[in-house]
């Protein structure tokens, strides 16, 4: 222990005074300011994602709840009524009837419009089928005054979004930029206005050249049968294996099987879980294509590993007095668990089971394995049973298929979908945060 | 309730006994020589008739190549939030940005697909494109490897930050002290003490951040393009394994011909990339947990 | 030699190194030290001892401005080194801390090398100019620490690697390796077990030769064997501060001899 005497005593240092901050502390301190300056640059940069999505979302799709629509007061005559089902092209005549009326109104404004039929197809759709079935369901309206109010063209209602300006549109057989002016003149009178657009909340997919009719009723009920489906499949088996594992299970090679398979399918990619539901369910079990019992199913294995996992942290939660105080009184293991472990560990188990569903409710890749298109959803189905089996969408699928097609006045669509999706999806956080508030551990 | 919790094996043996089956089907048809080294891709729709390249080679490298710049974006705010939220922020600050970040995990990907196609692309191209704000003519469309991976790496982000956030936060306060009590800065001791320890564990959630990388989806398939292509362009469209499972399984091609049963093969390809990724990421954190435990 | 007071070396003829005047610290509410007044001598062992949460850690990181990492922790009054306050606002922290340096009650090598380990104090405060100079100061910390025949071979080896007492008396000499003018200790000695307790306590009484060594211990014994002076705290209060040899042969106040008699603890 002399090693110290090897070296005999230090160099005296410099002697330096504490209040001088030399010049080595001084750039040492800088780099401490840069760091520091970086890592509040990076959750800027964050939150920024963050907004510059939400305001994204927020802009774009807004529109998708509005709807342009025409409304003029309008009476048909039952003579005009007897004429227009007495000729070839009914829905036509109908039409006919309309404009002029339509001309009529304007003209009592003030405004003289030189527009043909076709102009005002190009901007009103085709009336005439609305008509048509309007007044064979109510006969009695013939001669009466009704306030119609029917959806502009698409292109309009791009007109009125700011989508389609004078600017970037071409002359198409869709709208014309003459028919522009006729438009800014209806503005004008108050007979083109913007209207909440039920539709899209409660309608079902329409055809690739129709998005003014798209809605996304349809596949809310898809997502909502499948949810039903993950729900009553996964609650169940999930605790039920998570019990097992927590609270029964031996210490032997198959639990630990079960285990390592828990952890690795919790990070399988969602796609592979499709090309599993497209193999198993539909190609060897022939179960129905784009059903969304199959769905269910699919998302049911995606998310049990999630619900597992954080049934077994609640359950692990659960302090071990408990159980104990439980079987001193003479409870079986099956009692202790069931009547007294289980109920303490309840809450965090429905708040994981919320998020786990959460997840499968946004999921899209594997729906589109197995047939879930946007397209499919054409309309509700005929019943609780029909609800599973019936060909059906989903909202993330619906989104996708509107974000494939080709006409952009479907971007508005998707972006509107998107915040019907994130609405329920926040719904559901808030649900299992006040789930996790309420029943924060007291023990 | 085992067999509940068997349901766990059983899923797993019917993914890999669907990917088997048909892939071995697959290749009956095609030349699994030609599927891994092949450099080209190009299927032929059923009908047409003509005999599809299926070449594995350009999907991976654009899956690789969209996962490497998302990690170039994800990894560095990742790290740097996950470092400033354990260590300098302030219990507000904190309590704050953190979920803000994690909201950005809870968003369903379709919306960073459309994201990516509608926002981020034409931005991009309004930059880089022709008579964009630079002045160059780099990007022709809005997909682009640059699409894709910009925002996959903001979905990454809350991957990286929370896990490396919980690692950071495991390195002993000791080790810290004993920086400091030598005089280190705060930064000198992140960096020189505190990452280092952290590393196995920082490495190991970046493993798991490349795997959700390789197998996301809806972001590729909205983002990136359809083109199979072997270039370093970060400004073309390229295409992934996953985009092409659902562009070769969605279309109308009959289930038994080569250019559906590709998509199994490709499936494959990505179940055991990701699994290898996952086990090594997992081992790796779970080895770091011990350490300090 | 280790078992009685260091009688020979009760008077006190050295420099005053730090003083402290009046120095309160608080947690929040908590009132954790309480009015202490101290001048420790330069060329001294100086040990605290008291019993458990009576803020002896507490003083101890007040000395060189530990408790500026902890959020909560206000501190007042003086303390000087060298007759310059360190509270100053011009004083860097980690200034200071380049001379007051500390070794904890858990022994806590970096994930380095050992090597690395020593390197690093004098890496962060540029004290090595080259790579020779470097090893050059590595050697000799190490020598200084007493652990030099030990590791001399394995320097690239881990630290982590080494026993819990090589690992105190590595983190002993990372922090000679600093050049410090005083080295703070906390409880040095309590993960160590009795073989290893009288290397590092026979490293301190080495030290002493250059520098001012300030020791928190729980162990009598070790305070008797190792310092001249010993400072008695309780409930945050500085009861007695006195020659080692008088305070456990002659205390003034009767606490302390309760204390050291081992009926308060
Ligand atoms: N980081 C902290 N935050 C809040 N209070 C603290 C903190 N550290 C210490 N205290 C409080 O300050 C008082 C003194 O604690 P200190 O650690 O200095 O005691 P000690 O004499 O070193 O005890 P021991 O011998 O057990 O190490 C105690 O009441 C303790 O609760
Ligand atoms: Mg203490």
């Amino acid at each position: 222990m002399t090693d110290a005497s090897v070296t005999p005593t230090a160099a005296p240092k410099p002697n330096t005074s504490l209040h001088q901050t030399d010049a080595r502390t001084r750039k040492r301190n800088a780099a401490e300011k840069r760091f520091k300056a970086y890592g509040i640059a990076a959750i800027l940069v964050g939150v920024t994602f963050l907004v510059i999505l939400a305001v994204s979302i927020i802009r774009s799709g807004l529109p998708a709840f509005t709807q342009t629509v025409i409304s003029v007061p309008f009476t048909l005559t039952q003579e005009q009524f007897d004429d227009a089902e007495s000729q070839l092209f009914k829905t036509k005549a109908y039409s006919g009837h309309f404009n002029s009326a339509l001309v009529e109104t304007l003209k009592a404004e003030g405004l003289e419009v030189s527009a043909d039929a076709k102009a005002f197809e190009r901007i009103l759709g085709k009336t005439g089928g609305t008509l048509r079935e309007f007044y064979a369901e109510n006969p009695d309206k013939l001669g009466q005054e009704v306030d119609f109010e029917l959806s502009a063209s698409s292109r309009v209602d791009g007109y009125m979004n700011g989508r389609v300006t004078r600017e970037n549109m071409e002359d198409s057989r869709f709208l014309e930029k003459a028919d522009l002016d006729t438009v800014d003149a209806l503005i004008e009178v108050g007979i083109i206005k913007e209207a909440f657009n039920w539709n899209f909340i409660t309608g079902a997919d329409s055809g690739v050249d129709n998005p003014g009719g798209a809605g996304i009723g349809a596949s809310v009920v898809g997502s909502f049968f499948m949810m039903l489906v993950v729900l009553f499949l996964s609650l169940p088996i999930g605790v039920a294996a998570s019990i097992y594992l927590e609270e029964f299970a031996p210490q032997n090679k198959f639990t630990d099987l079960i285990e390592v398979n828990i952890s690795n399918l919790a990070a399988v990619p969602s796609i592979v879980f499709g090309i599993l539901g497209l193999a198993v369910f539909i190609q060897f079990m022939h179960l129905p294509q784009s059903a969304p019992l199959v769905g269910g199913l699919v998302l049911t294995l995606m998310t049990l590993p999630t619900i597992i996992i954080s049934t077994r942290a609640s359950l692990k939660a659960v302090p071990p007095s408990i159980r104990d105080a439980a079987l001193g009184v003479g409870a079986s293991k099956m009692q202790a668990v069931f009547h007294h472990v289980l109920p303490l560990a309840m809450p965090g188990i429905l708040t994981g089971t919320i998020i786990g569903l959460a997840q499968a409710l946004g999921e899209t890749a594997p729906l589109l394995l197995i047939g879930m298109v946007g397209f499919v959803a054409r309309g509700y189905p005929d019943g609780f049973i029909a609800g599973f089996t019936e060909p059906n969408s989903a909202m993330p699928a619906q989104i996708y298929t509107w974000a494939a097609r080709a006409d952009v006045g479907f971007y508005e669509k998707a972006w509107g979908g998107i915040i019907i999706l994130l609405l329920f999806l926040l719904t559901m956080n808030i649900l299992a945060v006040i789930l996790r508030r309420r029943f924060e551990r007291r023990w | 309730m085992i067999a509940a919790a068997s349901i766990a094996i059983l899923t797993t043996i019917g993914i890999v006994l669907s990917l088997v089956f048909n892939t071995v089907e697959f290749f009956r048809l095609y030349n699994a020589w030609d599927f891994f080294f092949g450099v080209e891709w190009a299927p032929s729709f059923s009908g047409r008739g003509g005999a599809s390249e299926l070449g594995v080679l350009p999907l991976l490298w654009g899956t690789l190549y969209i996962s490497i710049v998302a990690l170039a974006v994800a990894i560095p705010i990742g790290l740097f939030s996950a470092i400033y939220l354990s260590e300098y922020a302030s219990p507000r600050v904190r309590a704050i940005a953190k979920p803000a970040l994690e909201v950005l995990a809870g968003i369903p990907t379709i919306v960073y697909g459309l994201f990516a196609l509608l926002t981020v692309g034409p931005l991009l191209v309004s930059v880089f494109g022709e008579g964009g704000y630079l002045g160059v003519d780099w990007q022709g469309g809005g997909r682009a490897v640059l699409t894709a991976g910009i925002v996959m790496g903001m979905m990454l982000i809350p991957f990286v930050s929370s896990l490396s956030d919980d690692i950071i936060n495991a390195v002993p306060q000791a080790m810290r002290d004993g920086s400091y009590g030598l005089g280190a800065t705060q930064s000198e001791t992140i960096r020189q003490v505190v990452l280092p320890a952290a590393l196995p564990g920082i490495v190991g959630a970046i493993l798991l951040a490349a795997s959700r990388a390789i197998g996301e989806t809806m972001i590729v398939v909205l983002g990136a393009g359809a083109a199979a292509r072997l270039s370093l362009n970060p400004f073309e469209a390229m295409t992934t394994v996953t985009a092409k499972i659902v562009s070769q399984l969605t279309g109308d091609s009959d289930f038994a011909s080569p250019e559906a049963l590709v998509a199994f093969a490709l499936g494959m390809t990505l179940f055991v990339l990701t699994l290898g990724l996952n086990v090594i990421a997992l081992y790796i954190v779970r080895k770091y947990r011990e350490q300090y435990d | 030699m280790y078992d009685q007071p260091n009688l020979e070396s009760t008077v006190s003829q050295n420099d005053i190194k730090i003083s402290a005047d009046k120095v309160q610290v608080y947690y929040g509410e908590n009132h954790a030290i309480k009015d202490v007044s101290v001048e420790i001598e330069d060329k001294t062992v100086t040990a605290f001892i008291g019993p458990s949460g009576c803020g002896k850690s507490t003083f101890l990181r007040t000395l060189n401005r530990m408790n500026d990492t902890i959020d909560i922790c206000r501190v007042e009054g003086n303390i000087n080194l060298d007759g310059e306050d360190i509270y100053d606002p011009k004083v860097d922290p980690v200034q200071l801390r380049a001379k007051v340096g500390m070794v904890f009650q858990k022994p806590n090598p970096f994930p380095k090398s050992i090597y690395d380990n020593i390197a690093y104090g004098p890496r962060i405060h540029g004290l090595a100019s080259s790579k020779a100079e470097l090893d050059e100061i590595v050697e000799k910390s190490l020598r200084r620490g007493a652990i030099w025949e030990e590791v001399k071979d394995r320097l690239h080896a881990p630290g982590t690697g080494l026993s819990g007492g090589q690992q105190q008396r590595l983190c002993i000499a990372r922090a000679i390796a600093t050049e410090p003018e005083v080295l703070l200790m906390d409880e040095p000695c309590s993960a160590l077990d009795p073989i290893a307790t009288a290397q590092v306590e026979e490293l301190i009484d080495e030290l002493r030769s250059r520098y001012s060594v300030v020791i928190v211990t729980h162990s009598m014994q070790q305070a008797a064997r190792v310092s001249q002076k010993t400072a008695f705290f309780h409930l945050g209060n500085l009861v007695e501060y006195d020659d080692t040899s008088k305070i456990f042969t002659n205390p003034t106040d009767e606490r302390t001899e309760s204390y050291i008699t081992g009926r308060i603890g």
